[in-house]
Protein backbone atom coordinates (compact mmCIF):
# COMPACT_ATOMS: atom_id res chain seq x y z
CA UNK A 1 0.00 0.00 0.00
CA UNK A 2 3.10 2.44 0.65
CA UNK A 3 4.75 1.13 -1.93
CA UNK A 4 5.89 4.80 -3.03
CA UNK A 5 7.32 5.21 0.26
CA UNK A 6 9.53 2.16 0.23
CA UNK A 7 12.35 4.58 -0.60
CA UNK A 8 11.85 6.74 2.21
CA UNK A 9 10.85 4.27 5.15
CA UNK A 10 13.60 1.78 4.69
CA UNK A 11 13.41 -1.13 7.14
CA UNK A 12 17.11 0.66 8.51
CA UNK A 13 14.53 3.64 9.50
CA UNK A 14 11.93 1.86 11.34
CA UNK A 15 14.18 0.12 13.04
CA UNK A 16 16.14 3.01 14.94
CA UNK A 17 13.17 4.49 15.31
CA UNK A 18 11.73 1.53 17.44
CA UNK A 19 15.09 0.96 19.44
CA UNK A 20 17.09 4.54 18.49
CA UNK A 21 20.34 4.02 19.73
CA UNK A 22 22.57 5.98 22.19
CA UNK A 23 19.11 7.32 23.35
CA UNK A 24 20.59 8.40 27.44
CA UNK A 25 21.43 11.29 29.10
CA UNK A 26 24.87 11.79 29.46
CA UNK A 27 26.88 12.66 32.68
CA UNK A 28 29.15 15.33 32.48
CA UNK A 29 28.69 16.11 28.23
CA UNK A 30 31.61 18.35 27.09
CA UNK A 31 29.23 19.75 24.66
CA UNK A 32 25.47 19.83 25.35
CA UNK A 33 23.08 21.31 22.20
CA UNK A 34 19.44 21.64 21.23
CA UNK A 35 17.92 21.27 18.19
CA UNK A 36 14.26 22.56 17.22
CA UNK A 37 12.95 22.01 13.95
CA UNK A 38 9.89 24.62 14.97
CA UNK A 39 7.76 23.68 11.81
CA UNK A 40 6.90 20.36 13.11
CA UNK A 41 8.11 20.58 17.02
CA UNK A 42 10.93 18.00 16.21
CA UNK A 43 13.07 18.41 19.63
CA UNK A 44 16.42 17.19 20.66
CA UNK A 45 19.23 17.32 22.95
CA UNK A 46 22.59 16.47 21.20
CA UNK A 47 25.48 15.26 24.12
CA UNK A 48 29.03 14.47 23.12
CA UNK A 49 32.17 13.31 24.97
CA UNK A 50 35.38 14.80 23.21
CA UNK A 51 39.12 13.76 23.90
CA UNK A 52 41.09 16.49 22.13
CA UNK A 53 39.51 16.78 18.87
CA UNK A 54 38.25 13.19 19.08
CA UNK A 55 34.64 12.12 19.79
CA UNK A 56 34.28 9.59 21.95
CA UNK A 57 30.65 9.50 22.87
CA UNK A 58 27.44 11.18 21.55
CA UNK A 59 23.95 10.57 22.59
CA UNK A 60 20.95 12.21 22.33
CA UNK A 61 17.58 12.54 23.97
CA UNK A 62 14.20 14.11 22.09
CA UNK A 63 11.33 13.19 20.42
CA UNK A 64 10.61 14.07 16.82
CA UNK A 65 9.33 11.71 13.90
CA UNK A 66 10.50 8.34 12.44
CA UNK A 67 13.32 10.34 10.00
CA UNK A 68 14.79 12.52 12.57
CA UNK A 69 15.21 9.88 15.17
CA UNK A 70 16.64 7.28 12.86
CA UNK A 71 18.91 9.94 11.43
CA UNK A 72 20.21 11.35 14.70
CA UNK A 73 20.03 7.95 16.29
CA UNK A 74 22.59 6.89 13.15
CA UNK A 75 24.45 9.92 13.79
CA UNK A 76 25.08 9.27 17.29
CA UNK A 77 26.77 5.77 16.09
CA UNK A 78 28.68 6.54 13.32
CA UNK A 79 30.71 9.64 14.63
CA UNK A 80 31.58 8.22 17.71
CA UNK A 81 35.30 7.66 17.08
CA UNK A 82 35.65 10.71 14.33
CA UNK A 83 37.74 13.57 14.94
CA UNK A 84 36.09 17.08 14.88
CA UNK A 85 37.04 17.23 10.75
CA UNK A 86 35.91 13.99 9.84
CA UNK A 87 32.74 14.84 11.73
CA UNK A 88 32.30 17.76 9.51
CA UNK A 89 32.97 16.35 6.57
CA UNK A 90 30.20 13.45 7.10
CA UNK A 91 27.93 16.50 7.93
CA UNK A 92 29.00 18.12 4.47
CA UNK A 93 28.32 14.82 2.65
CA UNK A 94 25.15 14.00 4.59
CA UNK A 95 24.10 17.68 3.33
CA UNK A 96 24.77 16.83 -0.26
CA UNK A 97 22.88 13.60 -0.06
CA UNK A 98 20.00 14.95 1.77
CA UNK A 99 19.84 17.87 -0.79
CA UNK A 100 20.19 16.28 -4.12
CA UNK A 101 24.10 16.72 -4.73
CA UNK A 102 24.83 13.14 -5.49
CA UNK A 103 28.15 13.71 -6.89
CA UNK A 104 29.61 15.48 -4.56
CA UNK A 105 29.12 12.11 -2.19
CA UNK A 106 31.85 9.73 -1.24
CA UNK A 107 29.75 6.60 -0.13
CA UNK A 108 32.39 5.06 0.89
CA UNK A 109 32.38 7.82 3.84
CA UNK A 110 28.46 7.67 3.92
CA UNK A 111 28.22 4.49 4.56
CA UNK A 112 24.71 3.66 5.88
CA UNK A 113 23.97 7.32 6.51
CA UNK A 114 23.17 5.83 2.54
CA UNK A 115 19.60 4.94 3.64
CA UNK A 116 18.31 8.48 4.32
CA UNK A 117 19.46 9.44 0.70
CA UNK A 118 15.28 8.90 -0.13
CA UNK A 119 14.37 12.11 1.48
CA UNK A 120 16.02 14.15 -0.97
CA UNK A 121 13.11 13.40 -2.96
CA UNK A 122 10.43 14.61 -0.27
CA UNK A 123 11.15 18.76 0.28
CA UNK A 124 9.15 18.99 3.46
CA UNK A 125 10.89 16.23 4.97
CA UNK A 126 14.79 17.09 4.61
CA UNK A 127 14.99 19.58 7.43
CA UNK A 128 13.88 15.82 9.62
CA UNK A 129 17.16 14.25 8.39
CA UNK A 130 19.32 17.09 8.67
CA UNK A 131 18.06 18.95 12.34
CA UNK A 132 20.77 16.14 14.04
CA UNK A 133 23.79 17.18 11.66
CA UNK A 134 23.24 20.67 12.29
CA UNK A 135 22.89 20.23 15.92
CA UNK A 136 26.45 18.43 16.01
CA UNK A 137 27.84 21.44 13.89
CA UNK A 138 26.78 23.37 16.67
CA UNK A 139 27.77 21.35 19.21
CA UNK A 140 31.09 21.00 17.01
CA UNK A 141 31.12 24.90 16.82
CA UNK A 142 30.52 24.83 21.00
CA UNK A 143 27.83 27.12 20.17
CA UNK A 144 26.55 26.02 23.63
CA UNK A 145 22.46 27.40 22.75
CA UNK A 146 19.67 25.96 20.86
CA UNK A 147 19.89 25.88 16.92
CA UNK A 148 16.44 25.76 14.77
CA UNK A 149 15.91 24.56 11.58
CA UNK A 150 13.81 28.08 10.32
CA UNK B 1 -30.09 15.00 6.25
CA UNK B 2 -28.40 16.51 3.71
CA UNK B 3 -30.25 18.91 1.95
CA UNK B 4 -27.83 19.88 -0.84
CA UNK B 5 -26.12 17.68 -3.09
CA UNK B 6 -22.37 16.34 -2.65
CA UNK B 7 -22.08 14.93 -6.10
CA UNK B 8 -22.96 18.94 -7.57
CA UNK B 9 -20.69 20.60 -4.71
CA UNK B 10 -17.85 18.42 -5.65
CA UNK B 11 -18.29 19.32 -9.19
CA UNK B 12 -18.24 23.13 -8.15
CA UNK B 13 -14.57 22.55 -6.96
CA UNK B 14 -12.08 22.17 -10.10
CA UNK B 15 -9.31 21.11 -7.47
CA UNK B 16 -10.68 18.03 -6.33
CA UNK B 17 -10.23 16.09 -9.65
CA UNK B 18 -6.72 16.48 -9.29
CA UNK B 19 -4.21 13.28 -8.75
CA UNK B 20 -1.81 13.52 -6.16
CA UNK B 21 0.83 10.41 -6.13
CA UNK B 22 -1.40 8.90 -8.81
CA UNK B 23 -4.67 9.19 -6.43
CA UNK B 24 -7.88 10.94 -6.28
CA UNK B 25 -7.15 13.70 -4.01
CA UNK B 26 -8.51 13.70 -0.57
CA UNK B 27 -8.43 17.10 0.67
CA UNK B 28 -8.68 17.32 4.22
CA UNK B 29 -6.69 20.27 5.41
CA UNK B 30 -9.60 22.91 4.87
CA UNK B 31 -8.58 24.29 8.76
CA UNK B 32 -5.44 25.50 7.00
CA UNK B 33 -7.03 26.81 3.94
CA UNK B 34 -10.07 25.91 1.81
CA UNK B 35 -10.39 25.29 -1.74
CA UNK B 36 -12.39 27.28 -4.15
CA UNK B 37 -15.16 26.77 -6.09
CA UNK B 38 -15.11 27.75 -10.12
CA UNK B 39 -17.43 30.35 -8.90
CA UNK B 40 -14.59 32.42 -7.25
CA UNK B 41 -12.13 31.55 -9.80
CA UNK B 42 -14.81 33.12 -12.79
CA UNK B 43 -15.09 36.14 -10.58
CA UNK B 44 -11.52 37.25 -10.33
CA UNK B 45 -11.11 35.98 -14.13
CA UNK B 46 -14.08 37.85 -15.22
CA UNK B 47 -12.87 40.93 -13.40
CA UNK B 48 -9.52 40.78 -14.99
CA UNK B 49 -10.90 40.17 -18.08
CA UNK B 50 -13.75 42.96 -18.04
CA UNK B 51 -14.09 45.14 -15.08
CA UNK B 52 -10.68 45.87 -13.63
CA UNK B 53 -9.16 49.56 -12.78
CA UNK B 54 -8.09 51.13 -9.38
CA UNK B 55 -11.25 51.51 -6.57
CA UNK B 56 -12.64 54.95 -5.46
CA UNK B 57 -10.24 56.82 -7.86
CA UNK B 58 -11.14 57.27 -11.41
CA UNK B 59 -14.05 58.87 -13.29
CA UNK B 60 -13.59 56.41 -16.19
CA UNK B 61 -16.48 53.46 -16.58
CA UNK B 62 -13.86 51.05 -15.24
CA UNK B 63 -13.25 52.43 -12.35
CA UNK B 64 -16.50 52.84 -11.44
CA UNK B 65 -17.26 49.35 -12.48
CA UNK B 66 -14.20 48.23 -10.42
CA UNK B 67 -15.63 50.12 -7.31
CA UNK B 68 -19.21 49.08 -7.68
CA UNK B 69 -17.88 45.97 -7.80
CA UNK B 70 -15.54 46.33 -4.85
CA UNK B 71 -18.34 47.82 -2.59
CA UNK B 72 -20.66 45.48 -3.69
CA UNK B 73 -18.54 42.52 -2.22
CA UNK B 74 -18.52 44.93 1.39
CA UNK B 75 -22.42 44.33 0.93
CA UNK B 76 -22.63 40.68 0.60
CA UNK B 77 -20.30 40.78 3.86
CA UNK B 78 -22.32 43.31 5.41
CA UNK B 79 -25.44 40.71 5.15
CA UNK B 80 -23.50 37.93 5.77
CA UNK B 81 -22.33 38.32 9.48
CA UNK B 82 -25.37 41.07 9.97
CA UNK B 83 -23.24 44.12 10.55
CA UNK B 84 -25.54 47.00 10.72
CA UNK B 85 -24.02 49.10 8.12
CA UNK B 86 -21.09 48.81 5.17
CA UNK B 87 -19.18 51.23 7.57
CA UNK B 88 -18.56 48.26 10.04
CA UNK B 89 -16.72 45.84 7.27
CA UNK B 90 -12.88 46.73 7.18
CA UNK B 91 -10.71 45.10 4.40
CA UNK B 92 -7.61 43.54 5.45
CA UNK B 93 -5.47 41.09 4.42
CA UNK B 94 -6.78 38.35 7.05
CA UNK B 95 -7.29 37.56 10.44
CA UNK B 96 -3.78 38.19 11.09
CA UNK B 97 -3.69 41.81 10.52
CA UNK B 98 -7.20 42.42 11.64
CA UNK B 99 -6.14 41.44 15.13
CA UNK B 100 -2.72 43.70 14.74
CA UNK B 101 -4.82 46.13 13.57
CA UNK B 102 -6.98 46.49 16.44
CA UNK B 103 -3.61 45.68 18.68
CA UNK B 104 -2.07 49.05 17.37
CA UNK B 105 -4.95 50.72 17.17
CA UNK B 106 -7.76 50.55 19.48
CA UNK B 107 -5.03 49.03 21.81
CA UNK B 108 -2.42 51.87 21.73
CA UNK B 109 -5.09 54.31 22.26
CA UNK B 110 -7.27 52.51 25.17
CA UNK B 111 -5.05 49.99 27.14
CA UNK B 112 -2.44 51.56 29.54
CA UNK B 113 0.65 50.17 31.77
CA UNK B 114 -1.35 47.77 34.62
CA UNK B 115 -4.69 46.91 32.49
CA UNK B 116 -5.43 43.31 31.97
CA UNK B 117 -6.05 41.63 28.20
CA UNK B 118 -7.71 38.30 28.67
CA UNK B 119 -7.26 35.65 25.95
CA UNK B 120 -8.01 31.51 26.58
CA UNK B 121 -5.23 28.51 26.52
CA UNK B 122 -6.68 27.60 22.73
CA UNK B 123 -5.66 31.03 21.01
CA UNK B 124 -3.66 30.77 17.55
CA UNK B 125 -0.49 32.70 17.56
CA UNK B 126 -2.08 35.35 16.13
CA UNK B 127 -4.31 35.92 18.98
CA UNK B 128 -1.56 35.80 21.21
CA UNK B 129 1.91 37.57 19.40
CA UNK B 130 0.10 40.93 18.35
CA UNK B 131 -1.18 40.68 22.51
CA UNK B 132 2.52 40.20 24.09
CA UNK B 133 3.60 42.95 21.78
CA UNK B 134 1.26 45.62 23.43
CA UNK B 135 1.72 44.71 26.59
CA UNK B 136 5.71 44.85 25.97
CA UNK B 137 5.05 48.56 24.59
CA UNK B 138 2.52 49.48 27.12
CA UNK B 139 2.84 47.74 30.33
CA UNK B 140 -0.48 45.75 30.27
CA UNK B 141 -0.76 42.08 31.65
CA UNK B 142 -2.04 39.12 29.48
CA UNK B 143 -4.04 36.65 31.39
CA UNK B 144 -4.58 33.44 29.77
CA UNK B 145 -8.06 31.51 30.85
CA UNK B 146 -7.12 27.66 31.11
CA UNK B 147 -8.95 24.89 29.24
CA UNK B 148 -9.59 21.28 30.81
CA UNK B 149 -8.50 18.07 29.06
CA UNK B 150 -11.38 17.91 26.65
CA UNK B 151 -10.07 21.15 25.04
CA UNK B 152 -12.53 23.54 26.57
CA UNK B 153 -12.43 26.61 28.16
CA UNK B 154 -13.20 26.70 31.99
CA UNK B 155 -15.68 29.27 32.31
CA UNK B 156 -15.59 29.79 35.76
CA UNK B 157 -11.77 30.49 35.41
CA UNK B 158 -12.53 32.60 32.84
CA UNK B 159 -14.62 34.58 34.77
CA UNK B 160 -12.72 35.06 37.57
CA UNK B 161 -10.25 36.84 35.54
CA UNK B 162 -12.53 39.59 34.64
CA UNK B 163 -11.85 42.44 36.52
CA UNK B 164 -11.75 46.65 36.67
CA UNK B 165 -8.42 46.05 35.00
CA UNK B 166 -9.42 43.93 32.14
CA UNK B 167 -9.69 46.36 29.30
CA UNK B 168 -10.08 43.53 26.40
CA UNK B 169 -11.20 40.08 25.68
CA UNK B 170 -10.08 38.44 22.95
CA UNK B 171 -10.92 34.86 22.26
CA UNK B 172 -11.61 32.29 19.19
CA UNK B 173 -14.86 31.72 18.32
CA UNK B 174 -13.32 27.87 16.95
CA UNK B 175 -10.19 26.39 17.76
CA UNK B 176 -7.69 25.56 14.97
CA UNK B 177 -6.17 23.39 16.83
CA UNK B 178 -9.02 21.10 18.96
CA UNK B 179 -11.86 22.14 16.65
CA UNK B 180 -13.87 23.63 20.33
CA UNK B 181 -16.44 26.09 19.82
CA UNK B 182 -16.28 28.55 22.76
CA UNK B 183 -19.39 29.74 24.69
CA UNK B 184 -19.18 33.13 23.12
CA UNK B 185 -22.48 33.89 23.96
CA UNK B 186 -21.81 34.04 27.89
CA UNK B 187 -18.47 35.00 27.60
CA UNK B 188 -19.80 38.21 25.82
CA UNK B 189 -22.42 38.64 28.39
CA UNK B 190 -19.91 38.07 31.14
CA UNK B 191 -17.82 40.97 29.69
CA UNK B 192 -20.96 43.14 29.20
CA UNK B 193 -21.41 43.39 32.69
CA UNK B 194 -18.05 45.15 33.30
CA UNK B 195 -18.13 46.87 29.96
CA UNK B 196 -15.48 45.02 27.97
CA UNK B 197 -15.01 45.52 24.66
CA UNK B 198 -14.94 41.57 23.05
CA UNK B 199 -13.05 40.74 19.75
CA UNK B 200 -13.67 37.22 18.25
CA UNK B 201 -11.08 35.39 16.58
CA UNK B 202 -13.79 33.83 13.80
CA UNK B 203 -11.12 32.29 11.47
CA UNK B 204 -12.28 28.75 11.66
CA UNK B 205 -15.52 29.21 12.84
CA UNK B 206 -16.77 31.68 9.77
CA UNK B 207 -17.19 28.62 7.00
CA UNK B 208 -18.62 26.45 9.54
CA UNK B 209 -21.94 28.19 10.75
CA UNK B 210 -23.49 30.94 10.35
CA UNK B 211 -22.39 34.48 12.18
CA UNK B 212 -24.79 37.24 13.42
CA UNK B 213 -22.50 39.77 15.06
CA UNK B 214 -25.74 41.51 16.00
CA UNK B 215 -27.22 38.60 17.61
CA UNK B 216 -23.60 37.95 19.13
CA UNK B 217 -22.93 41.17 20.48
CA UNK B 218 -19.19 41.18 19.74
CA UNK B 219 -17.63 44.37 19.36
CA UNK B 220 -14.96 43.22 16.99
CA UNK B 221 -14.91 39.89 15.13
CA UNK B 222 -11.88 38.88 12.64
CA UNK B 223 -11.90 36.34 9.75
CA UNK B 224 -9.62 35.83 6.95
CA UNK B 225 -11.22 35.13 3.64
CA UNK B 226 -8.63 31.92 2.49
CA UNK B 227 -10.55 29.97 4.81
CA UNK B 228 -13.95 30.87 3.25
CA UNK B 229 -13.60 29.27 -0.23
CA UNK B 230 -12.45 32.95 -0.77
CA UNK B 231 -8.58 33.51 -2.39
CA UNK B 232 -6.13 34.22 0.62
CA UNK B 233 -4.60 37.79 1.33
CA UNK B 234 -8.21 39.35 2.01
CA UNK B 235 -10.04 39.29 5.13
CA UNK B 236 -12.73 41.22 7.17
CA UNK B 237 -12.58 42.71 9.98
CA UNK B 238 -15.79 43.93 11.64
CA UNK B 239 -16.21 46.32 14.85
CA UNK B 240 -18.96 48.10 16.13
CA UNK B 241 -19.31 51.75 14.03
CA UNK B 242 -19.06 53.88 17.35
CA UNK B 243 -15.90 51.65 18.22
CA UNK B 244 -14.10 52.34 14.98
CA UNK B 245 -15.12 56.07 14.99
CA UNK B 246 -13.37 56.35 18.02
CA UNK B 247 -10.23 54.33 16.69
CA UNK B 248 -7.19 55.95 15.38
CA UNK B 249 -6.19 55.18 12.26
CA UNK B 250 -4.03 52.42 11.40
CA UNK B 251 -1.96 53.04 8.06
CA UNK B 252 -1.34 56.05 6.28
CA UNK B 253 -1.56 56.78 2.85
CA UNK B 254 -4.22 57.33 0.22
CA UNK B 255 -7.61 56.61 0.42
CA UNK B 256 -7.68 56.63 3.94
CA UNK B 257 -7.29 60.44 3.93
CA UNK B 258 -10.01 63.46 2.95
CA UNK B 259 -7.30 66.19 2.69
CA UNK B 260 -3.76 66.30 2.91
CA UNK B 261 -1.45 69.25 3.39
CA UNK B 262 1.61 69.54 4.49
CA UNK B 263 0.48 71.23 7.80
CA UNK B 264 -2.36 68.61 8.76
CA UNK B 265 -4.16 65.69 7.35
CA UNK B 266 -7.82 65.01 7.86
CA UNK B 267 -8.79 61.63 7.90
CA UNK B 268 -11.14 59.84 5.52
CA UNK B 269 -14.59 58.16 7.68
CA UNK B 270 -15.45 54.67 7.80
CA UNK B 271 -14.53 52.31 6.66
CA UNK B 272 -12.04 53.76 4.16
CA UNK B 273 -10.13 54.84 7.04
CA UNK B 274 -8.47 51.82 8.10
CA UNK B 275 -7.73 51.36 3.99
CA UNK B 276 -4.78 52.87 3.07
CA UNK B 277 -3.49 51.92 -0.45
CA UNK B 278 -5.20 50.17 -3.21
CA UNK B 279 -6.90 47.57 -1.70
CA UNK B 280 -6.71 43.70 -3.35
CA UNK B 281 -9.51 44.66 -5.61
CA UNK B 282 -9.99 40.93 -7.15
CA UNK B 283 -9.79 39.35 -4.08
CA UNK B 284 -12.27 41.36 -2.56
CA UNK B 285 -14.52 40.67 -5.59
CA UNK B 286 -13.74 36.96 -5.03
CA UNK B 287 -14.93 36.70 -1.28
CA UNK B 288 -17.74 38.35 -2.28
CA UNK B 289 -18.45 35.41 -5.00
CA UNK B 290 -17.24 32.95 -2.17
CA UNK B 291 -20.46 34.41 -0.25
CA UNK B 292 -23.05 34.29 -2.65
CA UNK B 293 -22.23 30.76 -3.40
CA UNK B 294 -21.75 29.76 0.14
CA UNK B 295 -25.16 31.76 0.69
CA UNK B 296 -26.85 29.68 -1.89
CA UNK B 297 -26.13 26.23 -0.10
CA UNK B 298 -27.13 27.60 3.50
CA UNK B 299 -24.89 27.95 6.28
CA UNK B 300 -26.96 25.61 8.34
CA UNK B 301 -27.18 23.22 5.91
CA UNK B 302 -23.51 23.29 5.88
CA UNK B 303 -23.21 23.47 9.41
CA UNK B 304 -25.16 19.89 9.36
CA UNK B 305 -23.35 18.20 7.32
CA UNK B 306 -20.52 18.55 8.54
CA UNK B 307 -21.65 17.76 12.11
CA UNK B 308 -22.47 14.44 10.10
CA UNK B 309 -18.87 14.29 8.79
CA UNK B 310 -17.57 14.82 11.90
CA UNK B 311 -19.45 12.58 14.12
CA UNK B 312 -18.47 10.05 11.68
CA UNK B 313 -15.00 10.28 11.59
CA UNK B 314 -15.28 10.67 15.43
CA UNK B 315 -16.85 7.49 15.55
CA UNK B 316 -14.80 5.78 13.20
CA UNK B 317 -11.64 7.17 14.48
CA UNK B 318 -12.22 5.90 18.09
CA UNK B 319 -12.32 2.19 16.63
CA UNK B 320 -8.82 2.44 15.92
CA UNK B 321 -6.30 1.41 18.61
CA UNK B 322 -3.38 3.38 19.79
CA UNK B 323 -5.22 6.91 18.54
CA UNK B 324 -6.06 8.91 20.57
CA UNK B 325 -8.36 12.40 19.82
CA UNK B 326 -7.00 15.58 21.31
CA UNK B 327 -10.10 17.63 21.82
CA UNK B 328 -13.09 16.42 22.99
CA UNK B 329 -15.13 18.96 23.21
CA UNK B 330 -18.54 18.82 23.67
CA UNK B 331 -19.09 21.81 20.95
CA UNK B 332 -16.69 21.09 18.35
CA UNK B 333 -16.48 21.90 14.92
CA UNK B 334 -15.51 20.02 11.96
CA UNK B 335 -11.69 19.32 13.10
CA UNK B 336 -10.24 15.76 14.00
CA UNK B 337 -7.33 16.31 16.23
CA UNK B 338 -5.36 12.68 16.59
CA UNK B 339 -2.10 11.46 17.41
CA UNK B 340 -1.05 7.79 16.85
CA UNK B 341 0.72 6.14 19.94
CA UNK B 342 4.60 5.72 18.82
CA UNK B 343 3.92 7.46 15.28
CA UNK B 344 4.85 11.04 14.72
CA UNK B 345 2.16 12.99 13.12
CA UNK B 346 5.02 13.88 10.76
CA UNK B 347 5.10 10.38 9.29
CA UNK B 348 1.47 10.43 9.50
CA UNK B 349 1.51 12.90 7.41
CA UNK B 350 4.08 12.01 4.54
CA UNK B 351 2.44 8.11 4.76
CA UNK B 352 -0.70 9.63 3.65
CA UNK B 353 0.25 11.55 1.49
CA UNK B 354 1.38 8.90 -0.64
CA UNK B 355 -1.80 7.81 -0.76
CA UNK B 356 -3.02 11.00 -1.92
CA UNK B 357 -4.40 12.49 1.19
CA UNK B 358 -3.80 16.09 2.82
CA UNK B 359 -4.00 16.33 6.46
CA UNK B 360 -1.42 18.60 8.74
CA UNK B 361 0.79 17.81 10.80
CA UNK B 362 2.32 20.05 13.41
CA UNK B 363 1.32 22.04 15.90
CA UNK B 364 -1.23 24.11 14.22
CA UNK B 365 0.39 27.91 15.09
CA UNK B 366 -0.47 27.04 18.84
CA UNK B 367 2.33 25.72 20.17
CA UNK B 368 0.54 26.47 23.74
CA UNK B 369 -1.77 23.78 23.29
CA UNK B 370 0.77 21.12 21.93
CA UNK B 371 2.44 21.89 25.63
CA UNK B 372 -0.81 21.40 27.48
CA UNK B 373 -1.71 18.25 25.77
CA UNK B 374 2.27 17.27 25.84
CA UNK B 375 2.57 16.54 22.58
CA UNK B 376 4.70 18.05 19.92
CA UNK B 377 2.34 17.97 17.10
CA UNK B 378 -1.10 16.34 15.99
CA UNK B 379 -1.97 14.62 13.01
CA UNK B 380 -5.41 17.10 11.93
CA UNK B 381 -7.85 16.41 9.57
CA UNK B 382 -10.11 19.03 8.81
CA UNK B 383 -13.37 18.71 7.09
CA UNK B 384 -15.35 21.00 4.78
CA UNK B 385 -18.55 21.04 2.76
CA UNK B 386 -17.09 19.50 -0.61
CA UNK B 387 -16.22 16.44 1.68
CA UNK B 388 -17.56 12.71 2.00
CA UNK B 389 -18.15 9.75 4.10
CA UNK B 390 -16.37 8.13 1.43
CA UNK B 391 -13.14 9.96 1.86
CA UNK B 392 -13.30 9.46 5.63
CA UNK B 393 -13.08 5.66 4.76
CA UNK B 394 -10.76 6.37 2.86
CA UNK B 395 -8.75 8.51 5.65
CA UNK B 396 -8.86 5.80 8.55
CA UNK B 397 -8.26 2.53 6.18
CA UNK B 398 -5.14 4.67 5.48
CA UNK B 399 -4.40 5.41 9.31
CA UNK B 400 -5.09 1.28 9.64
CA UNK B 401 -2.51 0.52 7.27
CA UNK B 402 0.20 3.11 8.55
CA UNK B 403 -0.17 1.65 11.78
CA UNK B 404 0.48 -2.08 10.66
CA UNK B 405 3.83 -0.65 8.58
CA UNK B 406 4.89 0.93 11.51
CA UNK B 407 4.63 -1.80 13.71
Amino acid sequence: MFDDLRDLYQEVIFDHNRNPRNFRVMENPDREVEGFNPLCGDRLTLFLKMQGDEIIDASFQGSGCAISTASVSLMTEIVKGKTENEAKELFHQFHAMTTGKEGEVDLQVIGKLAVLAGVREYPARVKCATLAWHTLDAALKNEEKSISTE
Amino acid sequence: MTTFSIEKIREDFPILKEKIRNKPLVYLDNAATCQKPQAVIDSISHLYTHEYANVHRGVHTLSVKATDRYEGAREKVKNFINAQSTKEIIFVKGTTEAINLIAQTFGKANIKAGDEIIITAMEHHSNIVPWQMLCEETGAVLKVAPINLQGELIFAEFEKLISDKTKLVAVVHMSNALGTINPVEKIIAAAKVKNIPVLLDGAQAIPHMSVDVQALDCDFYAFSGHKLYAPAGIGVLYGKQALLEAMPPYQGGGDMIRKVTFEETEYNGLPYKFEAGTPSIADVVGLGAAIDYLTEIGMDNIANYEAELLQYATAKAKTIKGLRIVGEAREKGAILSFVLDKIHPHDIGTMLDSLGIAIRAGHHCAMPVMDFFEVPATARASFAVYNTKEEIDILMNGIEQLIEVFG
